[in-house]
């Protein structure tokens, strides 16, 4: 069995454990919760240390028979960027259960329902990063909709149910498009090959260029609503102001990435001529993204609503870093991925402690928090910091080779997406100023500072962004055989930079 | 020298055995005294079924399969149908038994002294039993039918028992009457436009059989005027009973008057009974002229998708709201019809057999929520019952998921063969709306969701009853079922693809 599987299985059997404890201790679920995910991330630290860097293909494969007369196969395996990823979830859940440790009392069921659904949803995570069979990506795909979804609407804030429906429809109606596409590619493949999912022997089809583009589309809209491209973005501000600091968290930072995982691993790599038709569509809508994100960024009164968009904005330099057709653009954009994962986590918790304390989530009603609660406003600002990707955190590196990547094919572009880094320090700097600093608004002076619990629960994402930031070069290395395989299977070649005068 | 025509007994033998269990049932209802007749009655027809799906299971690898002199061809896909209609049926009773749905005496007048007083006395129309028992033998024999005239007195025997059944509501008695009129004045009209299709089909052909319908318009034989008329006027008779737009109208009424037991018992069995008998007029009689008749199926098959779907998110009744829903399954039912494959074939035998398990477990679920007056069918009255009764709204979700298709339910495996049989085939439009209809009816069946978890509980009167062991197994194999072919659909799967051929 290989390690990945394991991956996946700990937080399954982890949900059977938590239905074995005994009733009304809710403190030693929560305990129980996080040990196992810390547990998953012990053994994703050791799949880490055993991968092998130099290789480009697919690593800790396993494949065994699922639904034999589909040719279906329970197939994983992983390769540089779904190792990160799958790194970076790991990480995230039990950072995430820490930070939210009450998170679960509000809700409409108890907190034993609250952590299965989280660790079934882990599962799921590791699950969609690993899958190389696309009937399994899919099913996977869909299924992780419904924990979301009870998460959403079970435990979070406001309009909930509202919220909850918006966003399982919008995945819903994306999700059933890429139905339609992933039957297509099966018969093409039951004519051409034999029935089969597997991706490496999809990517081997010939199919007609028309068919191609459909295909293409079918998956691309999914993916595009799932991280989230201008206009398909309208669910995620409603989810975000509705989950909880946790959800939002793992929503954004590792759902949404399936998005942009997803076109990396099937759109480019099972339809590459296609990709390369749509390209300059994709790259107007990224750009669009970019800004308009950006700008909505700006106008938002609401702390949730604001980091939503501002992810819609760094959604759109990713999918810029992955359509940019180099590998530098594409090591980027996976990086991007990564590292938005931890800058969101660490603005989402910080917010979320902020609104809790304060019981508002409206930017004005903050102010002055510097003076009042020091580390809390300190780790909102180097979160913020990271979300403008400033010098020496680690979004800045990505940020800087999404933009280059971009540059050396497609130069305009990748000058109108430069704009997006301005507003992006508009938007952070004004609410920095707005909430952090000037004189305390009234109400704000008995606000607590982050508690030992908090703290510890922050500290690992701020040095991650830290170290990261100055020392990225553990995961590029990972990172650039996969990207440069994933380049060349779809058949682009870097370009070559011009010699200087 | 006159020589007795070969019936082959052995092929026969299930629809003779459940013949047989209802006329033993008619026997009980008129030897046995009255308290006894419930038991006795509910052991009879589990017995028959049971019996019958082991005379079933012996023929289901043997060779010659005409019987009948010809007119019963007992092939793959009729023995997938015939076991799938058995197992179903035998879940069905176990929902009948339990007896508290049924009028204390049909014949007395809604609201009488009469009624009261067999209330009172306890009295209950146990003529149930062997009515279902009447119903199922006519659904063994139509799937397998192989000439006109057997196929039509096939559809009559199984559509009269449940014209009657419909009207037997404990409660809310005259609805209950109004839908099995309506059942009956609609059935009896769809009956003769396919008798009316039957007799043109005969004039273009010459021929009662299958085969012969086959042969004539592949030898181009006569009048295509003939052979369109035959082809529509029988498809109306079809499209109506498994309640494909636009002969869909009888449906919404009687799903909500009818008991709701026999609701889902109709909605599961009367469904894949007729659909069976579609599959195999279309797939060996109309085949060669598909021509002909694909573009009108192909709208049908659309026009049903988008009206089940649409018309199903204005409903507030959770029996009507099913009730289109089940419009909509048959829309992407029709597209089995229009894939004319193996694969097409062996989707829609894996869907109908996935799709009754789901649609009776729904139903059940149903029976449990009441107040003091009934079953409460109200959605804005379920609101909250997550709260209240967890595990049934939780196996109700469930359903409803399988329903919309998400995956690792049943619903989705079963959505997405027969999507890629008829995707094979060319049918790139029928599987497109398909799956868009599909997330429509996903918004009606997750607003249920909404209410059942999402929304507090009103203080209202609904509970859930806790349910007689019988209803509680039936649920529980639902259920099971459900997950198990969501989750490794395998040994099902290539069940159906084993069975999935027609012979002519």
């Amino acid at each position: 069995m290989s390690l990945v599987t394991v991956l996946e299985l700990v937080p399954l059997l982890g949900v059977l454990g938590l239905f074995a404890l005994p009733k009304g201790s809710t403190t030693l679920i929560k305990q129980f919760a996080i040990g196992v995910s810390v547990v998953d991330l012990v053994i994703a630290i050791l799949m880490a240390l055993r991968f092998d860097r130099g290789n480009s293909a697919m690593q800790f494969v396993e494949s065994r028979n699922w639904i034999s007369s589909f040719g279906i196969k329970y197939a994983v395996g992983i390769d540089g960027i779904a190792l990160v990823l799958i790194l970076m979830t790991t990480v995230l859940v039990p950072i995430v259960l820490l930070a939210g440790w009450n998170e679960s009392e509000n809700g409409r069921w108890s907190p034993r329902v609250y952590y299965a659904l989280i660790l079934v949803l882990e599962t799921m995570m590791v699950g969609v990063f690993a899958a190389t069979d696309v009937f399994l990506f899919y099913v996977i795909f869909e299924a992780m909709l419904i924990p979301v979804y009870f998460l959403i609407g079970g435990y979070g804030r406001g309009e909930r149910a509202q919220a909850a429906m918006k966003f399982l429809l919008y995945s819903l109606l994306g999700g059933l498009l890429m139905l339609a596409a992933v039957i297509g590619t099966y018969v093409i493949a039951t004519n051409q090959i034999g029935s089969t999912f597997d991706v490496t022997a999809l990517s081997s089809l010939h199919i007609d260029s028309a068919t191609e583009n459909l295909l293409f589309l079918g998956f691309f809209i999914a993916f595009a609503i799932k991280a989230p491209l201008w206009p398909l973005h309208t669910w995620l501000p409603t989810a975000a102001k509705s989950a909880t600091p946790a959800t939002s968290v793992l929503l954004l930072g590792v759902l949404d990435k399936v998005g942009t995982y997803g076109m990396i691993r099937f759109c480019i790599a099972l339809f590459p001529h296609a990709a390369h038709t749509f390209t300059p569509a994709i790259i107007v809508l990224s750009l669009i993204s970019i800004l308009y994100g950006a700008f909505l960024a700006i106008g938002q009164r609401d702390i949730n609503g604001l980091i939503a968009f501002t992810s819609i904005s760094h959604f759109g330099f990713i999918t810029l870093g992955i359509f940019a057709m180099t590998s530098q653009g594409l090591t980027g954009a996976s990086l991007y991925m990564v590292n938005h994962g931890f800058s969101t986590a660490a603005l989402f918790l910080v917010a979320g402690w902020m609104v809790s304390r304060r019981g508002s989530s409206t930017i004005e009603d903050f102010g002055g928090l510097q003076r009042v609660t020091p580390v809390m406003a300190w780790s909102f600002f180097i979160a913020g910091m990271s979300a403008l990707a400033l010098p020496g955190l680690s979004s800045f590196v990505s940020e800087f080779l999404v933009l280059v990547g971009t540059f050396t094919r497609y130069p305009i572009p990748a000058i109108i997406g430069t704009t997006g880094i301005v507003l992006a320090a508009l938007y952070v700097l004004l609410t920095v100023q707005r909430s952090l600093h000037g004189p305390t608004t009234p109400g704000n002076e008995s606000l607590t500072d982050l508690n030992l619990r908090e703290k510890i629960a922050i500290a690992p994402v701020i040095a991650i962004l830290v170290i990261f930031g100055f020392f990225p070069k553990p995961i590029t290395d990972v990172l650039n055989p996969a990207s440069h395989e994933v380049m060349t299977h779809a058949g682009y070649e870097d370009p070559q930079p011009k010699a200087g005068k | 020298m006159l020589i007795a025509p070969q019936l082959s007994y052995a092929l026969l033998a299930p629809i003779l055995i459940v013949l047989g269990g209802a006329l033993l049932g008619v026997l009980v209802e008129a030897v046995m005294k009255k308290g006894s007749r419930a038991a006795i009655q509910t052991t009879i027809a589990l017995g028959t079924l049971v019996l019958a799906f082991a005379f079933l299971w012996r023929i289901h690898g043997q060779t010659s399969k005409t019987a009948a002199v010809n007119s019963v061809a007992i092939d793959g896909v009729g023995i997938f149908i015939q076991g799938t209609i058995l197992i179903l049926s035998f879940i069905a009773i176990l929902f009948i038994a339990d007896t508290d749905n049924f009028a204390a005496q049909a014949s007395a007048v809604p609201g009488s002294e009469d009624e009261r007083a067999a209330v009172q006395a306890g009295k209950q129309q146990t003529e149930i039993f062997p009515l279902t028992l009447f119903a199922v033998s006519g659904m063994l024999l139509f799937p397998v039918a192989s000439d006109l005239i057997t196929l039509f007195v096939a559809l009559e025997v199984l559509s009269l028992p449940l014209y009657l059944m419909a009207g037997l509501s404990r409660r809310r008695r005259l609805l209950s009457q109004e839908a099995a009129l309506k059942y009956f004045l609609l059935g009896a009209f769809s009956s003769a436009f396919f008798l009316f299709g039957a007799a043109f089909l005969y004039g273009y052909s010459g021929s009662m059989t299958l085969d012969g319908i086959a042969s004539a318009i592949s030898a181009n034989a006569a009048n295509d005027v003939f052979l369109l008329i035959g082809i529509v006027f029988l498809s109306v008779g079809l499209l109506f009973k498994i309640g494909a737009v636009p002969f869909h109208s009888w449906t919404p009424d009687v799903y909500q008057g009818a008991p709701t037991p026999i609701t889902g018992f109709m909605a599961a069995c009367t469904k894949i009974a007729a659909m069976g008998a579609t599959l195999r007029i279309f797939y060996v009689a109309f085949s060669p002229a598909e021509w002909q008749w694909k573009p009108i199926i192909l709208t049908i098959a659309i026009l049903t998708m988008v009206v089940g779907g649409v018309a199903a998110i204005a409903q507030r009744d959770v029996k009507r709201m099913l009730a289109f829903s089940s419009i909509a399954h048959a829309g992407f039912l029709l597209a089995a019809v229009l894939a004319l494959n193996t694969s097409g074939l062996k989707g829609a035998l894996f869907y109908l057999a996935t799709y009754g398990f789901t649609t009776l477990g729904a139903f059940g679920v149903i029976t449990l929520v009441r107040d003091s007056s009934g079953e409460v069918t109200d959605l804005n009255r379920w609101v909250g019952l997550g709260k209240k009764s967890p595990l049934t709204a939780s196996i109700f979700t469930l359903f409803l998921l399988s329903f919309a298709g998400i995956p690792l339910t049943s619903g989705f495996i079963a959505k997405f063969s027969l999507f890629t049989g008829a995707y094979e085939t060319g049918n790139t439009v029928v599987v497109v709306v398909g799956v868009l209809t599909s997330a429509i009816t996903a918004f009606f069946y997750l607003r249920v969701v909404v209410m059942l978890f999402f929304t507090d509980p009103k203080s209202d009167s609904v509970t859930v009853v806790i349910p007689s062991i019988m209803t509680r197994i039936a649920i529980a194999v639902c259920a099971i079922v459900t997950i198990v072919l969501g989750v490794a659909p395998s040994l099902l799967l290539n069940t159906a693809q084993t069975f999935a051929t027609f012979i002519r």
